[in-house]
């Protein structure tokens, strides 16, 4: 062994842990695959031909992009990770040109302009997303609908949450709820939804067909954001190895629920702390987002503090932009907005250095 | 070729370089026809004041120079705007605002305090006309990759047979509309000052 070796001379940090990128982004994608699999499942092969693509594009630019800059990044699969987000995040029927210009916009643009990964400031699939969703919105919205409904009478269908937006426009809802309004226009449930309601029914505890369908995913909606309970599995398994924390979707999803709670219900003309929370919290791509996209470590704060800022800010935006703005959908740009916002979490919310007092005027 | 003139274009171009006059640059790109007339427009009135502050450099007050500039612009602007609004209504209502906000463009008013006011009038002409074609270049190269790319068109002047729209095969069925969004604006032109950045570097590590 030569001196050099022996002997590393390098700046903090100096602890070494035997997690590595590459690592990381094959646990989160494994963590991915169960809700994947479901939406291919219940949207068909196709969805799998969208996903594939996304990824493939990706990986082509990130590998491009890289040969560009004379530097080998393909095998940290954070390029395989992005592509994989981005067709999780296209309705199942989008024309297949789009998920390839989002992966090559996410990777190229959002991610390699700024000198790659760890230097991007913004989420690159979210990015990628917004970027087709505002220049192709009609094949951004070409829902299908699950083949477990029971009668399903066409291919396509509204979301939940579409649904639900472009009914209160029509009429002014009174004493209803969002979920119960999915009654009143008798969208339609599973049969899965059905016996889980009768299920629950016969034990006394009043469960509707559709909050299960919105829970186990039967619903129209982007191919990998349906399935609320095996994204769950996926970010339980996470949070157990470590590499998500509890701050970020907690905070998001729970100062979420509270505001849908205290104002959805105005929209119906119920009054405050009326609002359908269930239907809000598992009715899109909030699970999706909060727990694999909002988390993402470059375009996350660091400190714990930071993170709860993050998650809050990112659930009030996300309520703001739901129940008030045009879109029915809003975690996508809720969490992008949230991004721009972390570097100054971070600044100002840095952890105190051991021994150091606090002096008048601020930490120096 | 002249030095005053040429710098304009390429090394100290406005808005690559200089970073002056961008709120037209992310306002009229929209489309090409807007960017021509904008250029038009900035390029009679660039002209119109570099002269007049070359000229009357003597005799303006140093405290009282940036009122008096201003005086001269909006004089200029005012011809551009009944002129404008006079033969070419159509171009006048796309443009909207942004012909009245010449007067406070600055790479008129930077031109005015930084070369004109103490410069010959042979180079302050050379330097309008330089700084305006650079302007022209970028402002028209920005609004050429918006509009092709967010609508799938090039629209130009109509003459004779021409209708003034060229159409791109299949870019113009489905556009990527967020270029012709203000999104699209501020990315387009920061990837452009990227590209140019890194070009001109690279080419600075050549030599």
């Amino acid at each position: 062994m030569s001196e050099e070796t022996r002997f590393i001379v390098e700046s903090s940090p100096q602890i070494r842990h035997s997690d590595t990128t590459a690592g990381i982004m094959w646990h989160v994608s494994l963590a991915l695959v169960p809700a994947g699999i479901w939406g291919v499942y219940v949207f068909g092969v196709r969805s799998l031909l969208v996903i594939l693509l996304s990824i493939a594009a990706s990986a082509a630019a990130e590998y491009a992009a890289a040969r560009l800059m004379n530097r080998k990044t393909l095998s940290d699969g954070s390029a395989v990770l992005t592509g994989l987000l981005i067709g999780y995040n296209m309705p199942p029927l989008v024309p297949l040109f789009i998920p390839v210009v989002a992966s090559v916009f996410a990777v190229a643009v959002v991610k390699w302009a700024f000198g790659g990964l760890g230097a991007n400031w913004m989420n690159p699939a979210l990015a990628g997303r917004a970027f087709v969703f505002f220049s192709w919105t009609s094949g951004m919205n070409a829902w299908k609908v699950p083949s477990s409904w029971a009668a399903a009478d066409s291919v396509s269908s509204a979301t939940p949450l579409g649904a639900v937006k472009t009914g209160l426009m029509d009429v002014a809802g009174e004493g209803g709820s969002s979920l119960g309004y999915l009654g009143d226009i008798g969208y339609s449930f599973s049969a899965m939804g059905e016996a889980v309601s009768s299920w629950f029914n016969s034990a006394g505890i009043a469960v509707s067909p559709y909050h299960a369908d919105l829970f186990f995913g039967n619903i129209p909606g982007s191919i990998g954001e349906v399935s609320a309970f095996l994204l769950l599995l996926g970010g339980i398994y996470l949070m157990h190895r470590r590499i998500v924390t509890w701050e970020i979707p907690v905070s998001y999803i729970l100062s979420f629920a509270l505001l849908i709670w205290v104002f959805e219900g105005t929209l119906f003309s119920r009054g405050l702390f009326a609002g359908s929370v269930f239907f809000h919290v598992f009715g899109g791509g909030l699970i999706l987002g909060a727990l694999f996209m909002a988390t993402d470590m470059v375009t996350s704060p660091i400190t714990r503090r930071g993170m709860i800022i993050y998650g809050i800010g990112a659930g009030a935006l996300t309520f703001l932009i739901r129940i008030y703005g045009s879109l029915p959908e809003g975690v996508s740009l809720a969490i992008i907005i949230m991004n721009i916002f972390v570097p100054m979490i971070d600044r100002y919310v840095q952890p105190k250095p051991y021994g150091v007092k606090k002096t008048r005027g601020g930490a120096s | 070729m002249n030095k005053e003139f040429t710098k304009g274009v390429f090394k100290d171009n406005p808005i690559f370089v200089l970073l002056l006059g961008l709120c037209p640059a992310l306002g009229v790109s929209g489309q090409v026809v807007n960017a021509l007339g904008m250029s038009a427009g900035v390029l009679f009135v660039m002209l119109g004041s570099n002269i007049f502050v070359s000229l009357l450099k003597n005799f303006i007050p140093p405290k009282a120079r940036i009122p008096s500039y201003i005086v001269i612009i909006a004089s200029f602007v005012t011809i551009v705007q009944m002129v404008m609004e006079a033969f070419a209504p159509e171009l006048y209502g796309s443009l909207g605002v942004f012909v009245p906000l010449i007067v406070v463009n600055c790479v008129i008013l930077g031109r005015a305090e930084a070369f004109a006011s103490r410069n010959t009038l042979k180079n302050s002409v050379l330097d309008a006309l330089g700084m305006s074609l650079g302007f022209a270049l970028g402002l028209t190269l920005i609004a050429l990759v918006r509009e092709v790319l967010g609508a799938g068109t090039i629209t130009l002047f109509p003459v004779g047979g021409f209708e003034g729209i060229i159409r791109i095969p299949l870019l113009h069925q489905a556009p990527a509309r967020i270029f012709s969004l203000s999104a699209g604006a501020l990315l387009v032109m920061g990837l452009l000052k990227a590209f140019f950045n890194w070009y001109s570097e690279s080419r600075r590590n050549l030599s």
